[in-house]
């Protein structure tokens, strides 16, 4: 696994409170993971920190899974 | 009107987490008061405060992992978590915890703060100056909200009845019991968990009562010594934090599903003193009238009380509600047993007024009332006992709680013995 999804991950496991296990690529952060529209906006938050990048709100509204997370993060990182 | 009475205690106070552990403490004479360790007091006045003693719950320590998940607590500010951990023991002590819709829509929730997410607030102000908006959470308004303890509060068990809130300053515990037993009375509820949260220990709390001028100054040396209410040398407050809650209950419904009924709520007052935004009136005439009308809803003479749990702060204003109580009392002074509780825990702010409240309540059930401590010298003469440093075993039936808070704010509830 990347590093990006590594960190992704830990941010994931720390802000929801969930089993690592559970945070796999089609894992949707609400349906699955247990987390409110709030929980989503401080996930959003947590990764612009991490990764020192801006995830503007209209992409922020695509980001509904674990793998839509790493895949964004690692095109806004390369970019 | 439909009798009122309370059937569930919890607390979180700067002697201990839990009603008996606090109890015992208070009994004794044990102060909670030391150095704060919350923040650096480099830059503040005051550097001492009665702080909720963090640990692994053992010995009366509070451990914050029994009451909220740490992914939850996060995104509260700790007077949400204080009255979270006071409502789950009272709700706990109550043993209420219906499952069907009628009884859940029955139940409501009234708890306050005086100031609320003060800390938070403080602490996003900082966030929002340095990074910018859009580094500050979405859980810091939600999170920072008075009534978001009641709010907290009924998501927690699914109480769906009356869900409100009361900011009230150092009056709010004692509005919110009155208020919640009034919801009952009137059948608006038939299970009301009400009471209050504080968590003002921070630097801006301690800079902004310092700069009232409210606060106590100089005893860095021995804080324990510090809040002497009535004392010649008592030189203003020491801030506390922490939380109290209490399950009031329409006694016919307690009594049928065979509830420990601990007293009931007979008298509440509340008056204004439309005089000055800090100061109590001179004359203690908002307190005064605030007892009276108690009195009068209770249905009692004043010379039937047997212990008053004072508000009796640590400041100059302590000898105005003194005055104002032996002008209620009238000839039957010497008769009645007036404390200060804050002597020990010093003062919750908006939480005050509930665990004084359970104080007094406790003082009904256990016969006994507890000590002023650090009363050394009286500031004045008075026919009250003022139980000076030792508590005072003797017959309870009657005890009234008083609280008044800035802007002129008064309030004070009776219990009795059932």
């Amino acid at each position: 696994m990347s590093d990006i999804a590594d960190r992704v991950k830990k941010i994931v496991v720390e802000h929801l409170g969930v089993e690592e296990s559970k945070v796999v690529d089609a894992a949707s952060f609400i349906d699955d993971l247990g987390a409110d529209s709030l929980d989503t906006v401080e996930l959003v938050m947590a990764f612009e920190e991490e990764f020192g990048i801006e995830i503007p709100d209209d992409a922020a509204e695509t980001i509904q899974t674990f793998q839509d997370a790493t895949k964004f993060i690692t095109e806004a990182t390369e970019s | 009107m439909r009798r009122v009475v309370v059937t569930g205690l919890g607390m979180v106070t700067p002697l201990a987490d839990g009603v008996e552990e606090t109890w015992s403490r208070i009994l004794d004479g044990v102060s909670g008061a030391g150095p704060i360790t919350r923040f650096d007091t480099s830059r503040v006045t005051t550097t001492y405060a009665c702080e909720v003693p963090f640990g692994d719950g053992s010995d009366g320590t509070f451990n914050p992992d029994t009451y909220m998940d740490p992914k939850d607590r996060r995104k509260v500010d700790d007077f949400i978590l204080y009255g979270m951990a006071a409502a789950q023991q009272a709700v706990k002590d109550a043993g209420w915890t219906p499952e069907d819709d009628d009884a859940l829509e029955r139940t409501g929730v009234l708890m306050g703060s005086g100031i609320g997410g003060l800390t938070s607030i403080a602490e996003t102000s900082v966030l929002l100056h340095e990074r910018g908006p859009r580094r500050v959470s979405p859980f810091f308004i939600p999170g920072a909200l008075v009534n978001l303890l009641a709010g907290q509060v009924s998501i927690r068990y699914g109480f769906k009845g009356p869900n409100h809130s009361v900011v009230t300053a150092c009056s709010t515990g004692a509005h919110a019991i009155g208020d919640a037993a009034r919801l009952i009375a009137l059948d608006d509820a038939d299970v009301m968990i009400a009471g209050g949260g504080e968590n003002p220990i921070s630097e801006i709390g301690i800079a902004g009562f310092n700069a009232c001028k409210a606060l106590s100054t100089k005893r860095a040396e021995d804080p324990t010594k510090a809040s002497r209410p009535y004392d010649e040398d008592r030189d203003g407050f020491v801030m506390g934090e922490g939380a109290g809650a209490v399950v009031l209950e329409e006694y016919e419904h307690a009594k049928a599903r065979g509830a420990t009924i601990y007293a009931e709520v007979l008298g509440y007052g509340l008056s204004g003193d439309a005089y000055h935004i800090t100061a109590p009136s001179e004359d203690g005439d908002g307190a005064e009238r605030s007892m009276r009308a108690a009195l009068k809803r209770a249905g009692i003479e004043a010379g039937q009380l047997d212990y008053i749990n004072a508000h009796g702060t640590s400041t100059m204003a302590d000898v105005i509600e003194l005055g104002a109580v032996e002008r209620m009392m009238g000839d039957a002074a010497g008769t009645v047993t007036m404390s200060s509780t804050k002597s020990m825990t010093g003062h919750l702010l908006g939480a005050a007024g509930a665990i004084e409240a359970i104080f007094s309540i406790l003082a009904i059930r256990d016969q006994v009332a507890p000590p002023t401590i650090n009363l050394d010298t009286p500031a004045v003469e008075t026919a009250i006992d003022l139980a000076p440093n030792a508590k005072v075993e003797r017959e309870i039936n009657y005890a009234l709680s008083n609280s008044f808070g800035f802007g002129g704010t008064n309030a004070s509830v009776i219990f009795g013995k059932v």
